[in-house]
């Protein structure tokens, strides 16, 4: 299904935002930013702390109304995940898991439930109340959930950020596999190390403004060569004033 | 709406502590409330000393023997007297609290009301330690002495009648132990007029006689006005009791309806409120509002899931105070409408609640802080408080469903003959309004992060 998706759509751009402003108050959280997203991508977000990067992808889900611009989405179904674990704390891994398969109304809630268990390596802890887990094992929870629809375009907010090595490295095993087989992701993240290594092409914003965009690579040339990735980034950052 | 309504059931059952506080503590309140209502105020407890000699209880109306002590159990029909001997016990009844206020009656009464000069005096004694009570049970005792007084005139009316028709008609009487007969006056001036007639013409006599005989016919006349007046003074105001609105209904019911409303108010509106900034505690509101379920729905169930809770804790609690309490069985269908009409704008207040808030503990206090000066408002009667403050309770009544809840409830409990269908619809339209404020909160909610 994703790789029939992936055909139809490889010309028109799965997400195309234009000229999108938010506002909060009287606070700029997103000046002018405009874009499209391919079928099949790996696109990374990346900017300092309180750029807009989560109020950015909350706009592409729909779940926050920009104060100016728009947005096209194309008929596909969305999957995203919050940078705050969305989930019912008194009830147990396999009951938050099972609840949202049943409102996304996948097919076979039963055995996606238990594939999620499976690829988040949280089997053990299925009937433990999610509230008593660990930050990271939350975040797997909430990892899962958007993951339970198998959705052809996927928004990850910080998707690894409390995640321990081998779960980041499991992570994006799995995210990886499934761009191949052509679906869409848009991820942010602060970890520059990822974005060298997952990412297709990056968006950097800094203060609401999308600064540079480009693959990986032309980014490490733009910053500077003779450094690692991390600190051109940052001299980078520094360049424009950020 | 079903998985959401199961997940809620299930998130609520893991909490049994606050489902434990959230069901025994408006029921405590709720019976608290109404059987302070219902039983409290009618009959305080007041000392009541006698200080009359066994058998000095009686006194003389004009041939009429009285006692005393009949006029005493009039005392009781508003009291609830605790009997004791001596003034000092009285007293310190008073000032322990166990009697609100004491009623001591003098060793002389009788005597003193005998001798029909020298007015009687019982002393009454009140604490003062709460203005409240003290204003309640003077005046309870104050129209209890009125009544008693007022008895009393009527027997003092009663004899002097029977005096002046004497005085008219004639007739025995017994004046101290000695019979005595009376002319009357209707007789005198039949044997004046007689006497009139055979004297002759120019008797001297017949000047003098005809005085006499114009003065029993002026006096006939007059005390048949007398007769009216001594009615009138015994009890110069008549009373004729109208009773409006609600009063018809039993007070007992009354305490039901209250109790019922209070718990359903307390329980609808917490947990409406609770559960909804729950999902936006968990940050999920964001989550279920991309498609999964649309705002409506999400605020349904959540009315639906507070009402439900309300409206099984508020049938248990009515069915349960039913067995001790008269409430009409064969009105069921329309007091069950009642309560689950009462539930539903309940739980969507509630919901409305919630969606001003970011978290459980927030929501919880606004329901607070709403639930209490709401149930206490709604027990102002309308004389009670200035017209300026009552104007503010017509209109917190006529927004909030605690007003349109007591009516609808005690308007179905018994048949009260108080319109029905006006409440309800009020009950029916507030949910509505309520609704539509959740939906305009939870928007705001979600889209502002
Ligand atoms: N609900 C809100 N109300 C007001 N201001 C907000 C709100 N959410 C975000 N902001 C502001 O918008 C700006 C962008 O925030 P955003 O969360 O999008 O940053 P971010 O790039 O995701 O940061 P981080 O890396 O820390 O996650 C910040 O200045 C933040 O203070
Ligand atoms: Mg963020």
């Amino acid at each position: 299904m994703a790789l029939a998706a992936a055909q139809t759509t490889d010309t028109a751009p799965v997400l195309a935002v234009e000229g999108v402003q938010m506002r909060y108050g009287d606070r700029w959280a997103l000046r002018e930013v405009s874009f499209g997203v391919r079928a099949g991508e790996l696109l990374a977000v990346i900017g300092p702390n309180g750029a807009g990067k989560t109020t950015l992808l909350s706009i592409l889900a729909g779940t926050l109304v920009p104060t100016a611009g728009t947005i096209s989405r194309g008929r596909e179904q969305i999957g995203w995940v919050p940078q705050q674990p969305a989930l019912y704390s008194k009830l147990s891994v396999t009951e938050n898991l099972d609840f949202f398969a049943r409102l996304q109304r996948v097919d076979d809630s039963a055995s996606a439930v238990q594939r999620m268990l499976d690829q988040t390596g949280l089997s053990e802890r299925a009937t433990s109340p999610v509230g008593s887990l660990s930050g990271g094992n939350r975040q797997r929870v909430n990892i899962a959930i958007g993951l339970l629809a198998d959705p052809p375009v996927l928004l990850l907010d910080e998707p690894s950020a409390s995640l321990d090595p081998r779960q980041r490295e499991l992570l994006w095993e799995f995210i990886g596999a499934r761009a191949k087989t052509g679906t869409t992701v848009v991820y942010a993240t602060h970890n520059v190390i990822e974005v060298e290594r997952y990412a297709d092409r990056v968006l950097v914003i800094a203060d609401g403004e999308l600064l540079w965009e480009g693959t990986p690579r032309a980014l490490a040339e733009t910053a500077g060569s003779g450094r690692d990735f991390e600190a051109s980034f940052v001299a980078f950052l520094h360049s424009r004033g950020h | 709406m079903r998985w959401l309504l199961l997940k809620d059931l299930r998130i609520l059952r893991r909490s049994p502590l606050l489902v434990a506080l959230l069901v025994a503590y408006p029921i405590l309140i709720a019976v608290l409330v109404g059987f302070a209502i219902s039983s409290g105020p009618s009959k305080p407890k007041v000392a009541l000393v006698d200080l009359v000699a066994p058998g000095q209880g009686n006194f003389q109306i004009g041939s009429a023997t009285l006692n005393a002590a009949s006029y005493e159990s009039q005392l009781n029909q508003g009291i609830s007297p605790i009997r004791l001997s001596t003034r000092a016990q009285a007293v310190q009844a008073v000032q322990t609290g166990r009697a609100l206020g004491a009623l001591i009656i003098p060793p002389d009464i009788a005597a003193k009301l005998n001798s029909g000069l020298e007015r009687p005096m019982v002393e009454v004694i009140y604490s003062a330690e709460n203005p409240l009570k003290r204003s309640f049970v003077q005046s309870v005792i104050k129209s209890e002495l009125a009544d008693a007084n007022a008895a009393l005139a009527a027997k003092f009316g009663q004899v002097a009648l029977g005096l002046i028709n004497l005085l008219e008609t004639g007739g025995n009487v017994n004046l101290f132990n000695v019979n005595v007969n009376v002319l009357g006056l209707q007789r005198s001036a039949t044997i004046l007029s007689a006497a009139l007639a055979i004297l002759p013409p120019g008797s001297p006599e017949r000047g003098g006689l005809q005085q006499v005989l114009s003065f029993a016919r002026l006096a006939l006349d007059n005390l048949n006005i007398s007769n009216q007046v001594i009615g009138t003074l015994s009890q110069p105001i008549a009373v004729h009791e109208t009773i409006l609105r609600g009063a018809r209904g039993s007070s007992d019911a009354f305490a039901i309806a209250v109790a019922v409303t209070v718990s359903l108010e307390f329980i609808c509106v917490l947990l409406g409120a609770g559960m909804l900034a729950l999902e936006r505690e968990e940050n999920a509101l964001a989550r279920l509002l991309r498609g999964l379920v649309r705002r409506l729905e999400l605020i349904v169930e959540k009315v639906l899931l507070a009402a439900a809770c309300g409206g099984l804790a508020g049938l248990a609690m009515l069915l349960g105070l039913a067995a001790f309490v008269g409430i009409d069985w064969g009105r069921a269908p329309l007091w069950v409408l009642a309560l689950v009409l009462a539930a539903l704008s309940f739980g969507a207040l509630g919901v409305a609640i919630g969606a001003l808030a970011r978290d459980v503990r927030a929501a919880s206090l606004l329901a607070f802080a709403l639930i209490l000066p709401l149930a206490v408002l709604a027990l102002i009667p309308s004389g009670t408080v200035s017209s300026g403050v009552y104007d503010v309770v017509k209109v917190l009544d006529a927004v909030f469903p605690v007003r349109p809840a007591l009516d609808g409830l005690s308007a179905t409990l018994t048949n009260t003959g108080d319109s029905v269908v006006g409440p309800l619809a009020h009950l029916l339209g507030l949910t509505l309004v309520f609704v539509a404020l959740a939906r305009i909160g939870v928007r705001r909610a979600a889209t502002r992060g």
